[in-house]
């Protein structure tokens, strides 16, 4: 036999075992399907960075027609929803305190002075400051303009006007469903990557393998190939589920989001394999893992805009695959670029691929020791 | 028909450290084809390491090692498919059928479709698996997993088979089994090598290495080891055992009593005279009422004598 054909007649036997394998574990073949279904639909629905209905409180001491008509109009903006009247400000305070609330609005005795002065604030709006963008969506309201005072009743003066390219209607699902095609790929391919080559090594098969002819290399391609496709199908699933409860739209050519795709799955898996090196047994290689997921997600630009991270934390965001593949994913399919605007993260994905494998090649040798 | 000219295996100061621990220490050995050769010695004695070195997988810390004619250290790819490794835990895989297995191993051997078709078809006929063929290996006996564990060794046809305590988890109708299996390869030409613990196995081999903290104690044929020990061994037979016991260490030449069930096995050097009378007298004298007569060394005694202290320095059993 050629050793051409030999090679492939070996990497095929590691690979068509590795799918017996997969499709006889029906719980990782569930995981398969499972996780990124059940992550795009708690991602999906459960992240909405566009806060509305912020349950509120409101202690009024004036009770004019014009105190009522500023409720009224901060309710009207969706973004509170009163549900809770206090008699005083502190039974206000302790509301917050509680949680039932999560912002309070003090509307003073001298409401109706105060809106006949302009420089003075009319009212105050107190913010739980402990829940993350709650703030932010409250300090928005407070800067809405209101036709309060007397001397506003002239149209409102806007120096800037912000338009939104690419989510023109701000949702958050846009922003977050095309970036979790990465999470998800990061997270399922470096952990079943790991744990299927340390699961090898942990019942002794790996033992019985090197006494084989099979050469590290045949091994290698032969247990990753599989899980190529695995990504691909993980990746369909998030993209179908994007288009259609969420409404994302496909703005670049498909075929290159696939190609992008392939080389962050390339990636992710290079990785897997270095940690195989490194772990013992399935339970590190879990936890080695969770410990590149965890910057993944954070650092990745997932849901953290990068230009306010310190400068540290951007430099390890480099270091990071999902961070260039967010740039690609998102650049094809929101912005509707195209590959070839892309070179900075391809470069920059094809460099970490280059260096783990040969990381990983490094370390992997066919001997116990 | 395999090549049964000239020498399987030949190790020359063969060593293997692990950290500061000598696993194996300067094992020098030669295996004829188409023989059974035998590591017999206690758990940690270097019998899976020596192994794991003659098939390449792991790198000596010094000394060479020569399998069917090929450095296997320098070059551990070259005996791939002429050896059959047989590890101590069940490696095949326990998510795959008895059937997917073997034909696993015949792709990974690319023995080509018509002879892998060929080949698992005779072993599953030789090992008895065809009514298991189906059947997941996790779902299997001791027994049923060794077998196929040693279809899957002897799949490619290898010249030698490396089997490391190949009967460690098997009941003693499997054991026999076993080795009726092990005459047939023989018996076909094939060399083997297998570790046991058990001295009934051990005693089967038609040659035999004694290993004791790395080292080769004694080798030699089975029964020209037992006929030459350099001491004799008296059996006692007592109904007070400990008593017994107690008494003979006091005297001073002999030199280790190992109890047998009710029956105890004394070592007494040669050039003692009379020494079973010796025995007699002094349990005599003590009043323990015992019988004890000269009796054949069994694998057991030799294997004592051979680890006993000085033992190792001085005269290494060599037969």
């Amino acid at each position: 036999m050629s050793p051409v054909r030999a090679f492939f007649q070996r990497v095929g036997a590691i690979a068509g075992k590795e799918v017996r394998q997969l499709r006889r574990d029906r719980l990782t073949g569930a995981m398969v399907v499972g996780i990124p279904l059940i992550q795009i639909l708690i991602f999906g629905y459960g992240i909405n960075l566009d806060v509305r209905h912020i349950r509120a409180g409101v202690v009024d001491y004036a009770d004019t027609s014009a105190s009522r008509a500023l409720v009224s109009e901060l309710e009207a903006s969706q973004v509170v929803q009163f549900v809770h009247r206090a008699p005083d400000v502190k039974a206000l305070r302790r509301s917050l305190a509680a949680g039932d609330i999560s912002a309070g609005l003090y509307i003073p005795p001298d409401f109706e002075r105060r809106r006949l002065e302009t420089g003075r604030p009319i009212a105050q709006v107190l913010i739980d400051g402990s829940e993350p963008g709650i703030e932010a969506a409250l300090r928005a309201l407070a800067s809405m303009p209101l036709r309060l005072r007397a001397a506003d009743y002239s149209r409102p003066e806007r120096p800037l006007e912000v338009l939104t390219e690419y989510n023109p209607e701000r949702r958050t699902a846009v922003q977050i469903v095309p970036a979790l095609i990465g999470v998800i790929l990061n997270m399922t391919m470096v952990i079943f990557t790991a744990i299927a080559l340390v699961r090898e090594r942990e019942r002794g098969n790996l033992e019985l393998l090197i006494t084989t002819p099979v050469k590290s290399v045949e091994l290698m391609i032969g247990k990753l190939a599989p899980y190529v496709v695995v990504g691909l199908i993980q990746t369909t699933i998030v993209l179908a589920t994007g288009v259609l409860l969420f409404d994302v739209p496909i703005n670049g050519p498909l075929w290159q989001l696939y190609a992008g795709a392939s080389l962050f799955i390339a990636a992710t898996l290079a990785l897997g394999l270095v940690i195989s090196t490194v772990a013992q047994t399935q339970f590190q290689a879990m936890q080695l893992g969770f410990f590149t997921m965890l910057p993944s997600i954070l650092l990745s630009g997932f849901m953290f805009p990068l230009a306010g991270m310190p400068r540290a934390a951007q430099w390890l965001a480099q270091i990071l695959p999902l961070t260039h593949f967010n740039g690609i994913v998102r650049g094809v399919i929101l912005r509707g670029a195209a590959l070839q605007d892309l070179t900075a993260p391809l470069l920059k994905l094809t460099a970490f691929l280059v260096v783990a494998v040969t990381i990983a090649a490094l370390r992997f040798r066919k001997r116990l020791g | 028909m395999p090549d049964t000219a000239g020498l399987a295996v030949e190790a020359r100061d063969l060593t293997r450290r692990f950290g500061s621990v000598v696993a194996v220490d300067h094992i020098s050995l030669d295996i004829q084809r188409a023989h059974i050769y035998g590591f017999l010695g206690p758990n940690g004695s270097g019998k899976s390491t020596t192994i794991r070195m003659f098939c390449g997988l792991l790198r000596p810390t010094s000394g060479t090692v020569r399998v069917l004619g090929q450095d296997v250290t320098r070059n551990p790819e070259a005996v791939r498919t002429k050896v059959g490794y047989m590890t101590q835990k069940f490696s095949l895989w326990d998510d795959l059928t008895v059937l997917e297995n073997l034909q696993f191993i015949a792709s990974i051997y690319t023995l080509g479709k018509r002879k892998a078709q060929e080949r698992i078809e005779a072993v599953l006929e030789e090992f008895r698996l065809r009514p298991l063929a189906g059947r997941l290996a996790a779902q299997m006996s001791g027994g049923q997993r060794q077998r196929l564990a040693l279809a899957a060794a002897t799949l490619h046809e290898p010249e030698m088979l490396m089997l490391d305590e190949p009967t460690s988890a098997v009941d003693p109708q499997s054991r026999r089994d076993f080795w009726e299996s092990l005459f047939a390869l023989v018996a076909r030409g094939t060399t083997i090598l297998v570790s046991t613990h058990y001295m009934d196995e051990a005693e089967r081999c038609h040659r035999l290495a004694i290993l004791d903290q790395g080292r080769v104690v004694a080798e030699g044929e089975p029964g020209r080891l037992m006929d030459e020990l350099p001491l004799q061994v008296i059996e006692v037979q007592a109904k007070d055992v400990d008593g017994a016991r107690r008494e003979l260490h006091t005297l001073p030449e002999v030199r280790s009593l190992a109890q047998l069930g009710l029956r105890l096995h004394v070592l007494i050097d040669r050039d003692v005279p009379d020494a079973a009378g010796r025995v007699r007298s002094t349990l005599a004298r003590a009043g323990i009422a015992a019988e004890a007569e000269v009796t054949r060394a069994n694998l057991e005694d030799v294997f004592v004598a051979a680890t006993l202290p000085g033992a190792q320095a001085g005269e290494r059993a060599r037969a």
